[in-house]
């Protein structure tokens, strides 16, 4: 087994852990690449089938590209798609873009607290009707006590503490400090009542890994990710307002490849274009601990 | 520089003594590889002169606050790197004793360890401990770096005596260390380059040493082993494939090759490998996360572990004896019910002896303690409520791994060195021979649920003489059969004067013989798709383990009728007071629909 093999079964061997020991789990798609091949990984550890709902925070500020991308692979694919956003904020105006919040604050409610009350059935979710092809308002209002997230370990520093299983208490907390063993493939799955847990099957893969696992299995990738000719292409993908391409020429998965191993961006941060990250040292274990993804 | 990728990459955990280095050597080996991002070791070095403390290359690791405000790693943090050669990942493990339960998480998941030691301070005991850890966790590539040198004057005498001490030391735990380096992480000397201070050292850098550990090879020469997660049968798309899926941990298995299924004994055939978006494979290879279908519709569950009918039958027990490693706020006690978990099968496990317990920092002993506490190493014996298939840590290493949950939390780790005999193991026997010959029906156990509309089930009521069990078994078979459920009242007196005849008038106390029946009689009507109705007086747990060796315990419900309960049976449901046995009847009917063996109407 190379390399990739051994990442893809180590990710499979996770969710499948998942997906026996949870009853209510759900797989968070930001639609980006990472959380794209998790899906990806999804179908190859369940034999074609995903049978573990998404579920998407959509901010209402995602690049168009992504909605068209996301609803046209829960219908190729089949999946059973959830989304959920903070619709007071959205309804008030309060947000960043309408110049009533920071980018922290914006995050914070578009992001952090639609995914908090999503996932614990606060707030509405609308789910994905294959016969009508619309979203319809969800019955299910029960909690997900196992949560799948695409993070990976390499992505910044306090990513590359997290476990495989992570614990979360009542209020998403995420107490570093004191996080539960994990070893010979052994994890945590039995948790006490009201607190849920973290899943993170990408964990040992890293920006490259990425990128050469989607060229070998040909997932099809929203094409933010590629020049279209401007001279410009996403390297990582969040709201309109506050991601900013990369100048880069790179068309083609291959040529994104490329330009990781050799090119300019082979010691260049990816989340370097992301606007959250700068605004405070500990921004983004800030935003973590409050379940941020 | 050129990324490394399609050839296999290495994790790596650096261990040590709070304080000995770990983390200079790998901020040392960053930024001296030219691993770091741009800007990362100019982001440090402002945020040192803005806190006005003089930059350490420990700094670069510690990119949370928690950890800055401590000064110490607290859990093992993940860091890619990479040499000429090749991509490592390192763990940087914890030397502070509280963060013991981190060090093991990041030493886990190494194939290869370097356990640095203070040259000034000399050996400490977690120096020793973790020495230990790595022994139990099953590393076997150890290098031993000596560091701070430059604190010593780069004397080979100390040197010397720290090498001379420490070896003594992993030969008492049977650890061979591949090396010992003498560094200084402070000043570079012998991680990236020779040093010019130690004429007298010419073995290799640290990463030379690192480029000459090997990639771990799978065991693909053992027995076959494969944990099963689940049975997938995902019918969208009218797919009817029925999947055993899980990742091979030792050896290799064909299409064609007979398996068998442990705890349970029962065997069939391999049909097909199965797979997404990839080739058709006719061989399953070690460290693959797969899966397969059978000849024949077998009923399997998530827990057994798949072998091949060819090869060495891993080791089925209620009892283990292991070396278990205890890291738990709360102490491992007798009195206490713990979940033990082994590959993908977790049963219930009571602490029945402790044969000793060591402190791993001293290597002392101590065989009169009652309990285990946090960060001790011990022998023990453990009584599990049911039986479990594994193998020995001579045999096959990655199933004769366990852990014990406490409260929620994963608390230790142990390795089986003993299969002990138990109360069931001669029905065991003879249940898994039964399983291994019995001959398969067309008709699978899903498709007989479905027809008959209802989960087969043994329903276990018991209590007291004359509480009025016999008229609620009969009720309750009444009024299911008035519901159109295939159910059956077997009254034990029916199989007296049959079955058992042979047995009937023995002077021994038959008792045990008399309940394997009562279960084998039991187990045909079941696998026939009824829900079937017994009684029984007074049952103990350890009669119904019994049972359970031979039913499967999913098919089980245990009801106790009176108010007095004079056993120490676990039931499902308790009955204080027998109103009429039409009430009653009810209320059990109520707890089969609860569990979902028959449906409730809309």
């Amino acid at each position: 087994m190379d390399h990739l093999d051994k990442l893809e079964s180590k990710s499979i061997h996770i969710l499948r852990e998942a997906y026996s020991e949870f009853k209510n789990i759900c797989m968070l798609w930001s639609v980006g690449k990472d959380s794209t091949v998790m899906l990806w990984l999804a179908r190859k550890a369940f034999f074609g089938h995903v049978p573990i709902p998404l579920v998407h925070i959509d901010t209402s500020y995602m690049i168009p590209e992504m909605i068209e991308h996301r609803d046209k692979l829960a219908k190729e694919w089949d999946l059973d798609m959830i989304y959920g956003q903070d619709e007071e904020s959205l309804a008030a105006g309060e947000t960043f873009p309408e110049g009533k919040l920071t980018h922290l604050e914006c995050c914070g409610r578009l992001k952090t607290d639609a995914l908090k009350n999503t996932l614990n059935g606060n707030w509405r979710r609308y789910r994905y009707n294959h016969n009508t092809d619309q979203y319809e308002l969800d019955d299910n209002r029960e909690a997900y006590t196992g949560v799948i997230v695409g993070a990976r370990a390499d992505e910044e520093g306090s990513r590359s503490k997290e476990r495989y299983f992570s614990p979360r208490d009542r209020n998403n907390d995420w107490d570093i400090g004191d996080q539960p063993p994990e070893f010979w493939d052994q994890y945590k799955t039995d948790f006490a009542p009201g607190t849920h847990v973290r899943i993170h099957p990408l964990l040992d893969w890293t920006e490259l890994d990425v990128w050469e696992y989607i060229q070998r299995e040909k997932i099809p990738m929203v094409s933010l990710y590629f020049d279209q000719g401007t001279g410009k292409r996403y390297r990582s993908l969040g709201c309109a307002p506050c991601t900013e391409p990369v100048d880069s020429t790179a068309a083609t998965v291959e040529e994104v490849v490329e330009e990781l191993k050799t090119g300019k961006f082979s010691n260049i941060a990816e989340r370097d274009g992301r606007a959250q990250d700068k605004e405070d040292g500990g921004g983004l274990e800030k935003l973590r601990k409050d379940g941020y993804m | 520089m050129d990324k490394k990728t399609g050839e296999q990459d290495l994790k790596l955990v650096i261990a040590g003594h709070v304080d000995h280095g770990k983390s200079t050597i790998i901020g040392r080996m960053l930024a001296d590889t030219d691993s770091l991002p741009d800007g990362k070791l100019e982001q440090v070095k402002e945020t040192c002169r803005r806190n006005s403390k003089p930059f350490e290359y420990a700094f670069l690791l510690d990119a949370l606050k928690d950890e800055q405000a401590q000064g110490i790693t607290i859990d093992s943090a993940r860091v890619f790197f990479q040499t000429d050669f090749r991509q490592y990942i390192i763990l940087d493990a914890p030397g502070h004793i509280e963060f013991l339960k981190n060090m093991v998480t990041g030493a886990a998941h190494a194939e290869a360890a370097l356990l640095v030691i203070d040259a000034e301070e000399g050996v400490q005991e977690n120096s020793r401990r973790h020495g230990y850890m790595l022994s139990m966790l099953g590393i076997k590539q150890i290098a031993v770096v000596v560091n701070k040198m430059d604190l010593v004057d780069y004397d080979q005498q100390t040197y010397d005596d720290i090498v001379e001490e420490y070896t003594d030391f992993l030969h008492e735990i049977d650890i061979e260390p591949m090396t010992f380096l003498p560094v200084s992480g402070f000043y570079g000397d012998n991680v990236a380059d020779q040093s010019a201070n130690m004429s007298w050292y010419e073995g290799q850098t640290v990463l030379e040493l690192l480029d000459s550990f090997k990639n771990e090879a799978l065991p693909h020469n053992k027995p076959f082993r494969m944990p099963v997660q689940d049975v997938y049968k995902f019918t969208k798309g009218g797919d009817d494939r029925r999947i055993i899926a899980g990742t091979a941990v030792s050896g290799e298995l064909n299409v064609g090759d007979e398996v068998v299924f442990y705890p349970s004994g029962k065997k069939s055939r391999v049909k097909s490998i199965e797979g997404f978006n990839e080739d058709r494979q006719h061989k399953l290879k070690v460290g693959k996360a797969t899966g397969f279908t059978l000849e024949e519709q077998i009923y399997i569950t998530r827990g057994e572990v798949a072998s091949r009918s060819d090869e060495n039958d891993p080791e089925v027990s209620a009892r283990i004896e292991a070396n278990l490693f205890w890291l738990g706020k709360e102490p491992l006690t007798k009195d206490k019910v713990y979940q033990l978990k082994i590959g993908t099968a977790r049963a219930k496990a009571r602490l029945e002896q402790i044969n000793r317990v060591i402190d791993a920092s001293n290597l002392s002993q101590d065989e009169d303690k009652d309990k285990i506490e946090r960060h001790d190493v011990a022998d023990v014996v453990f009584k599990l409520d049911k039986a479990m298939a594994f193998d020995l840590a001579g045999a096959i290493e990655e199933t004769s791994r366990f852990v014990i949950v406490d409260n929620y939390e994963i608390a230790g780790g142990g390795i089986i060195s003993a299969a002990l005999e138990d109360e069931q193991s001669w029905v065991r026997e003879k249940v898994m021979r039964r399983n291994y010959k019995w001959e398969q029906s067309l008709i699978s156990r899903e498709e007989r649920a479905e027809k008959y509309n209802q989960k087969s089930t043994l329903v276990l009521i018991t209590g007291e003489e004359d509480v009025g069990k016999k008229p609620t078994a009969k009720a309750l078979e009444k009024r299911l059969f008035n519901d159109g459920k295939v159910v059956y009242f077997l009254g034990i007196g029916n199989l007296l004067y049959g079955v058992d005849a042979d047995i009937k008038n023995g002077e021994d106390n038959h008792k045990e013989e008399h309940l394997r029946r009562l279960a084998e009689v039991s187990h045909l009507m079941l696998d026939a798709g009824a829900i079937l109705v017994v009684t029984a007086v007074e049952l103990t747990q350890s009669n119904l383990e019994l049972i359970k060796t031979t039913v499967n315990p999913q098919q089980i419900e245990t009801v106790w009728l009176g108010e007095n309960v004079t056993t120490d049976l676990e039931f499902d449901l308790h009955i204080p007071e027998f109103t009429s046995e039409e009430q009653v009847s009810a209320q059990i009917k109520g707890l089969l629909q609860d569990r979902g063996i028959i449906f409730r109407p809309w």
